[in-house]
C-alpha cells in the first residue's frame, strides 16, 4: 500500500499511561484490533488508530478510566459541499473499488418528522385517567377482523364466530425482525426470553429459529424471505408469518450474510453449507405481482391450516398507500411497515442512507388510504422504522399504527453503542457477531432483563401518555390523528399526515 | 395398503382447493397410506406444510404451488403441474408424469423432484443443502433460463430427452406402463437455455450432453466429472429410470457436463465494511 492511499483514521485513543495499571483488559476487550498489549513495559498501548471505531468496549472495561477516545484530530480544508464525508467515500472506494456497506439505519441528517409533532392532554372540558390506579387497556391483537360481528348466543353464554386468526399481545409494541446470524444466538436468546416475560413477540428475520428456542415459537413471528432460509414446517409453528418484501434500510435490496459469519451454528438453522454465503435475492422470485403475493399467502394459510395470521413486510417507498392497498386485498391479516430510518446488519451505504420514506409519512398515508377504500378494519397495522423512544411510539399509533416495531432500540438496550460494524461481525458487544468467543461477552439473562425493562418502561409510558388524553384503551388511540399537533416548518407535511398545525381555532360553521 | 380415493370433481364441480386439502389431511390423520386424488382439475395447494408420511397420487393437472412446505409425504402426478411444485420442500418425493413449467423446487431444503417433461425458467432456484438433507431435481425433459439460480446447494440433472411419441394410448393421465422405451427420443436444439446456474455459490448441476460455454451464467463454471459425482447421480438416474420407463443404459449413452459455483463466496470482493 502507498502512503497515498492511507485514509486517516476517524479516532484517536489515548490511554494514560499514569493512569494505566496494567491490567490489559482494554486490549483483551478490543475485537478491533486497535489496542494491544506490551507485555515488557506491562503498559497497553495504542496499535492502530485507524482500527478503532469507537466502541467503547475498552474504554468501558478500563477499571480506572484511562482510556479517552476522541475524533481524530485533524481538520479537512473547509468546502461546504465536499465535506469529510464525501472526501473519505471516494478515498476509500477509489482503494478497492467496491460497494460501501454499513450496518443500522440511516445516517445522514434528514429532518425527523416525530420531532415536529406533540399531542394533547386533557384540561377541563375532560377528565384526565390517572393510569397508576385505573386500568388503561394496552392489550392488541394481531390478525384480520371480522367484517361484522358474528355473535352466537347460548343460553346465557355469548360467544364471538371469528372468521380469522388473531394474537393477542400485551403492549402494542413488538420486537421487529433480526435474524440469527445477524445478531448472535444469545442475542437471539435474550430477546425470545424477554417478549415471552412481557407477553408480546419477536420478529425472527430470516434465518429461522434455532432448535434450541423452539419452546418460544409462539413467541415468533416467522419471517418468510427470499432466501427462504430455515423454513421447516416447524418453523411455519410461529404465532404468525410474514412474508418479507422488504426493509426500510434497504428497500428493494435482499440480504447478504457474509460467509465468514456462516458457522456451525448458523449453517444448522439455516440448512446450507458452513461457509458459503447466506444470499438473500432481491425480489421473492415466486411474487413478482400483488396475484402472486395472494398466492403465497393463501398457500401460507393452507400449510397452517388457517391457524395463524399471515402478514407481509414492506419498506415505506412512494405510492406506499397504493401498495399497502394492494397487500390487504391480497389476503394479509397484519401488515408490516418499515421506514427509511430502519436498522440492518449490512447495506449498501448509497440505499440506506437515500432510498424510502419516513415512517411517520407512510403511516398516516396508508392509514388514510385504508380508510378511505374501507380496508382499515381488515388489517393490523405495524410501524417501525427508528422508534426512539415512548414518544415516538405513542406518536406513531396516534398516526395510525395499531402497533410499534422496535429492533435498533432493543439492540442498544442491550449494550450496543452504534458503531455500525454490524457486517464485519466483530461487535464487541457480543451482539452482532457469530463467533463463540465474542457471543459470550452478551449473558442472554442480563439482556433478557434489560430488554423486558425497556418494553415494560414504554409501555407504562403509553399508559400514563393515554391517561393524560382520557384515554382509557390503545385501541381507541390508533389513528387518532386529532391528538396530535403540527409544529414544524412544512404545512405539505402537516397535511399528508393529516395533523393540524398547533394553536389552529375549531372552525365554527355558519 | 390402505388406500383411500377422494373425488376433487365431484358433481360435475371443481372442488376448492382448502376443502380438498382437508380431504387429504383428514385422510393421512385417519392413517390412510394412499391417498388418490381424482378428477384434479388445477387446484392449488395440494399437500401444503404436510408432515405424515403418505403416498399422494394426482390424476389430473395440478395447479401452483403442489407440495409447498411439505416434508413427509410422495407425490405422484398423472398429469402436469403449474408453477411452483415443491416450493420450499422439506422431504418426500414428487413424481410427474408431464411437465412443470417455471421455479420448480425454488428455495428447496430437502426431497427429490423428478419431471418426465419439460420446465420453464429459474428451475431449482436457491436450492440448498445440510447434512443428510440434499434436494434434488430431476428433469427427463429441457428447461428455459436461469436454470439453478442463486442455488447454495442440492444437485438438478437436466436430461434432454423427447417423450411425446412414447406416450401410448392418449396424452392424459400417463403413468410409467404408458411410456414405450422404444420410442424415446433425442430433444433436438439446447436442452438448457442462457443463464444456467447465475450467481450459484453451491450445489451442482448436471445436464446431459455437452451445452455452449455462453449458456453458463455468471459464477458458474464447468467442472471434471470425478467419483463423487458419480455417486451423486447413479441414485437418482436409477430412480429416474425406474419411475419413467427409461432404460438406464439410455440415458447413459451420453457424457454429462458438470456445472458447478466458481467460490462458494462469489459475492465476497464486492462488499466493502470499512466505516467512512
Amino acid at each position: 500500500m502507498r502512503a497515498q492511499d492511507k485514509v486517516l483514521p476517524r479516532f484517536k485513543v489515548r490511554i494514560s499511561q499514569e493512569e494505566c495499571i496494567g491490567c490489559g483488559r482494554c486490549a483483551k476487550n478490543c475485537t478491533f484490533g486497535a489496542l494491544d498489549f506490551d507485555k515488557e513495559k506491562d503498559k497497553a498501548v495504542v496499535l492502530d488508530n485507524g482500527s478503532c471505531v469507537a466502541c467503547q468496549r475498552c474504554a468501558v472495561y478500563c477499571p480506572t478510566d484511562a482510556i479517552s477516545i476522541q475524533e481524530y484530530p485533524v481538520v479537512y480544508p473547509s468546502h461546504a459541499n465536499w465535506t469529510p464525508w464525501h472526501l473519505r467515500g471516494i478515498y476509500e472506494q477509489a482503494k478497492t473499488g467496491s460497494v460501501l456497506i454499513s450496518g443500522m439505519g440511516k445516517d445522514r441528517p434528514y429532518p425527523i418528522v416525530f420531532d415536529s409533532l406533540v399531542w394533547d392532554a386533557c384540561q377541563v372540558t375532560n377528565p384526565a385517567i390517572d393510569a397508576l390506579r385505573e386500568p388503561i387497556e394496552t392489550r392488541t391483537f394481531i390478525g384480520r377482523k371480522s367484517d361484522k360481528l358474528d355473535i352466537e348466543q347460548k343460553g346465557d353464554c355469548f360467544t364471538f364466530r371469528g372468521d380469522y386468526s388473531n394474537v393477542m399481545i400485551s403492549t402494542p409494541l413488538i420486537v421487529g425482525h433480526m435474524s440469527l446470524g445477524s445478531i448472535s444466538y444469545n442475542a437471539h436468546s435474550a430477546i425470545l426470553k424477554a417478549v415471552k416475560e412481557v407477553g408480546t413477540l419477536f420478529g425472527t428475520g430470516e434465518g429461522g429459529l434455532h432448535p434450541d428456542h423452539i419452546e418460544y415459537r409462539k413467541h415468533t413471528i416467522g419471517e418468510i424471505a427470499s432466501g427462504r432460509f430455515g423454513v421447516s414446517p416447524d418453523y411455519l409453528k410461529a404465532a404468525a408469518l410474514e412474508i418479507k418484501i422488504g426493509q426500510g434500510a434497504k428497500p428493494g435490496h435482499g440480504g447478504q450474510l457474509p460467509g465468514e459469519k456462516v458457522t456451525e451454528l448458523i449453517s444448522e438453522t439455516r440448512g446450507i453449507p458452513v461457509g458459503t454465503d447466506a444470499l438473500s435475492p432481491n425480489p421473492q422470485h415466486d411474487i413478482y405481482s400483488i396475484e402472486d403475493l395472494k398466492t403465497l399467502i393463501a398457500a401460507l394459510h393452507e400449510a397452517t391450516e388457517y391457524s395463524i395470521p399471515i402478514g407481509v413486510k414492506v419498506a415505506a417507498v412512494n405510492n406506499i398507500a397504493a401498495i399497502a392497498s394492494g397487500i390487504v386485498r391480497a389476503g394479509a391479516d397484519f401488515m408490516s411497515i418499515d421506514g427509511f430510518r430502519g436498522g440492518t446488519g449490512a447495506t449498501p451505504r448509497a440505499i440506506r442512507d437515500n432510498a424510502g420514506m419516513p415512517i411517520e409519512l407512510a403511516i398516516a398515508s396508508v392509514d388514510q388510504h385504508l380508510r378511505d377504500e374501507e380496508l382499515r378494519h381488515k388489517v393490523t397495522l405495524i410501524a417501525g422504522g427508528s422508534l426512539r423512544s415512548s414518544s415516538d411510539l405513542v406518536k406513531i399509533i396516534a398516526l395510525g399504527a395499531d402497533v410499534g416495531m422496535i429492533a435498533t432500540a432493543v439492540l442498544i438496550a442491550m449494550g450496543c453503542r452504534m458503531c455500525q460494524q454490524c457486517p464485519t461481525g466483530r461487535c464487541a458487544w457480543g451482539i452482532a457477531t457469530g463467533d463463540p468467543r465474542l457471543e459470550r461477552r452478551l449473558d442472554p439473562a442480563w439482556a433478557a432483563k434489560r430488554v423486558e425493562n425497556l418494553i415494560k418502561s414504554w409501555t407504562a409510558d403509553l399508559d400514563e401518555v393515554l391517561g393524560t388524553m382520557g384515554i382509557d384503551a390503545v385501541e381507541s388511540f390508533v389513528g387518532n390523528r386529532d391528538r396530535l399537533k403540527y409544529v414544524g416548518p412544512n404545512p405539505e407535511e402537516a397535511k399528508i399526515l393529516g395533523v393540524k398545525h398547533a394553536g389552529s381555532r375549531i372552525e365554527l360553521e355558519d | 395398503m390402505r388406500k383411500i380415493i377422494i373425488d376433487a370433481f365431484p358433481d360435475g364441480k371443481v372442488m376448492n382447493y382448502r376443502e380438498l386439502n382437508e380431504r387429504i389431511r383428514e385422510a393421512a390423520r385417519k392413517g390412510f397410506e394412499e391417498i388418490e386424488v381424482k378428477n384434479v382439475r388445477g387446484q392449488r395447494f395440494i399437500g401444503a406444510g404436510m408432515k405424515e408420511k403418505v403416498k399422494i397420487r394426482v390424476y389430473g393437472d395440478a395447479g401452483l404451488n403442489l407440495g409447498v412446505f411439505s416434508e413427509g409425504p410422495d407425490y405422484v402426478v398423472h398429469g402436469c403441474s403449474e408453477y411452483l411444485l415443491g416450493n420450499t420442500l422439506n422431504g418426500g418425493e414428487i413424481a410427474v408424469y408431464g411437465d412443470s413449467w417455471d421455479i420448480t423446487g425454488m428455495g428447496a431444503r430437502g426431497g427429490r423432484i423428478f419431471v418426465m417433461g419439460d420446465g420453464g425458467s429459474r428451475v431449482g432456484i436457491h436450492m440448498k443443502s445440510f447434512k443428510e438433507k440434499h434436494p434434488a431435481i430431476v428433469y427427463g425433459g429441457t428447461v428455459k433460463q436461469y436454470c439453478g439460480e442463486y442455488m447454495a446447494g442440492g444437485t438438478i440433472v437436466v436430461l434432454g430427452l423427447d417423450y411425446r411419441e412414447a406416450i401410448m394410448n392418449g396424452k392424459r393421465l400417463i403413468s410409467k406402463g404408458k411410456i414405450d422405451p422404444e420410442k424415446i427420443r433425442e430433444h433436438k436444439g439446447n436442452i438448457v437455455q442462457s443463464d444456467l446456474g447465475a450467481g450459484i455459490h453451491g450445489g451442482r448441476i448436471y445436464v446431459r450432453g455437452n451445452i455452449r460455454d455462453e449458456l453458463l451464467g455468471v459464477y458458474a463454471v464447468k467442472g471434471e466429472l470425478c467419483e463423487e459425482d458419480e455417486k451423486e447421480l447413479t441414485p437418482l438416474l436409477v430412480r429416474y429410470s425406474e419411475l419413467f420407463n427409461t432404460p438406464i443404459e439410455l440415458i447413459m449413452e451420453k457424457e454429462f457436463t458438470k456445472i458447478q459455483p466458481i467460490s462458494s463466496r462469489p459475492f465476497e470482493k464486492v462488499y466493502d465494511a470499512t466505516p467512512i
